[in-house]
């Protein structure tokens, strides 16, 4: 059924429709609707096995889907920015402890100063907890990978937390056409969670969260370095799953124009949708740029990646983040994945897009510009600031 | 013992699976001609690793579980017991 919905109404249906037994979360802009909308879900009796937690702070909340999510229950929370900088510890409890609990995350910036837009510095910076993190385009996309990640997360092979990151406002508020699948067609698609591994039941007790001592600890992150290795394969089968069954098709990489494309631009979120645009509009004036979406970032798409992307010239990452004193993070991660390549091309970030500034054509044409130069064998220090008013600072 | 997902421990009596003995620096060593046989080390070693024998022969450390804080060497009243140290 086609409806008109919020970013954040369409995560929240995914939510119900996944049938979670709980929901703990706190309200923070810009992903307040998602805790109202599972409360309005609860009263109004549309959810009748779902308890609603309304805790006081993210780290309760996460505290408690960890433990509700130990119980053997689904548990689902959503949060932003500072919501999940609070929640920090908490995610790497939830992923060593191999629980599979879903995370909706509207990508703010983050305080100081104070500021409620877009931006991926919060996801970003917990992309090495243990968490599977999707990248959303839009409200459609928000919903489907919602869904997906309950069954990604919960897979016997994988057993591991899941974030679905999507852009605050850009997103989040904006009203979008999404295609809602009926609750049969989930229920076939997604089956109850019925954990083994870890679940707290008197009439069979196991002791959970023990001390991880040196002889021990090494071969637990191991174990969750495998799983997310396992997480791969699982997205992978997934995603033609979930093809199959609802007629959209998700693939960790996306390209877009990329056979002939001497220079690349790697993009995270709804940036993508303008970059196309961007891209049709340079094609005409015979530039040869293609795009590179990236809908996974952990666990990083090396094996596909690489294909795609080393017979470029030029790769440029658009970084709605900055690892302070270095520059981009998925930058790093590229520059990771390619350095042992005997192809490769050269690499370059771009910081544009913070605290909701919006990322116009104009930046991304300044972005052309900077790619061509470096082409032509000019040096440019990196990271490239787009669009800074330098003058102010 | 192989490690569950997660680390969730669903058989109890585990401590006796881990064997701590690797912690220790400095080994307690039994001087049997010097052992009266007093039992004081069994009682003050705080991992039960000294097990009592029969009267006129030294306890048993247990080396498997004795983290060699050297407990036992300070209580014995005829310093029986020395500190060794020991290199892996």
């Amino acid at each position: 059924m086609m409806r008109i919905v919020k970013g954040n109404e369409a995560a929240a249906i995914a939510a119900k429709l996944a049938k979670p037994d709980v929901v703990a979360a706190y309200p923070i802009t810009p992903s307040t609707d998602f805790p109202e909308k599972i409360a309005e879900y609860v009263a109004n009796g549309e959810l009748p096995h779902t308890q609603f937690i309304p805790v006081e702070s993210e780290h309760s909340a996460m505290s408690a889907c960890i433990g509700a999510s130990a119980a053997g229950a689904r548990a689902c929370t959503a949060t932003s920015s500072q919501g999940l900088e609070l929640m920090h510890e908490m995610l790497f409890i939830a992923s060593g402890m191999r629980l599979p609990i879903v995370l909706y995350n509207a990508n703010r910036a983050l305080s100081a100063p104070i500021n409620i837009w877009c931006d991926h510095q919060d996801s970003i910076s917990a992309r090495d907890t243990g968490w599977i993190q999707f990248y959303g385009e839009n409200n459609q996309e928000a919903l489907d990978l919602m869904l997906m990640s309950f069954r990604i997360a919960e897979d016997p092979r994988v057993l591991l937390p899941a974030m679905t990151c999507i852009d605050a406002f850009i997103c989040t508020h904006t009203f979008e056409p999404v295609d809602i699948p009926s609750q049969e067609e989930v229920d076939a698609f997604l089956p109850p969670y019925k954990p083994t591994h870890v679940k707290l039941d008197p009439d069979e007790p196991m002791t959970l969260g023990p001390f991880g001592v040196p002889e021990y600890y090494q071969e637990m992150r191991y174990a969750q370095h495998l799983a997310m290795k396992n997480a791969e394969k699982v997205i992978d089968e997934v995603f033609v799953d979930f093809e199959r069954r609802f007629g959209r098709k998700y693939s960790k990489v996306s390209p877009y124009m990329i056979e002939d494309a001497e220079i690349i631009l790697i993009t995270l979120g709804s940036v993508s949708g303008t970059t196309k645009e961007f891209i049709d509009k340079m094609r005409k004036g015979g530039k040869k740029i293609g795009m590179v979406k990236l809908t996974v970032l952990r666990p990083f798409p090396s094996k596909e990646l690489i294909p795609l992307i080393k017979n470029a010239r030029v790769v440029a990452t658009l970084e709605r983040n900055i690892s302070l004193g270095y520059g981009g993070a998925i930058y790093a991660d590229l520059a990771g994945i390619l350095i042992n390549e005997e192809k490769r091309p050269l690499l370059i970030d771009f910081i544009l897009g913070l605290g909701g500034r919006d990322i116009t054509f104009n930046d991304l044409e300044e972005i052309v510009k900077a790619c061509e130069k470096l082409i032509e064998g000019e040096r440019i220090e990196r990271p490239v600031w787009i669009g800074v008013k330098k003058e102010l600072v | 013992m192989k490690i569950e997902p997660g680390g969730a421990i669903k058989e109890p009596g585990s401590s006796i699976a881990y064997k701590t003995g690797g912690w220790r620096t400095f080994k307690p060593v039994i001087d049997a001609e010097k052992c009266i046989s007093c039992w004081i080390c069994v009682g003050f070693c705080p991992d039960a690793a000294i097990e009592k024998t029969e009267k006129g022969k030294p306890p048993i450390i247990d080396y498997d579980y004795c983290k060699g804080c050297g407990i036992c060497a300070n209580e014995c009243p005829k310093n029986a017991i020395e500190m060794i140290f020991e290199e892996k």
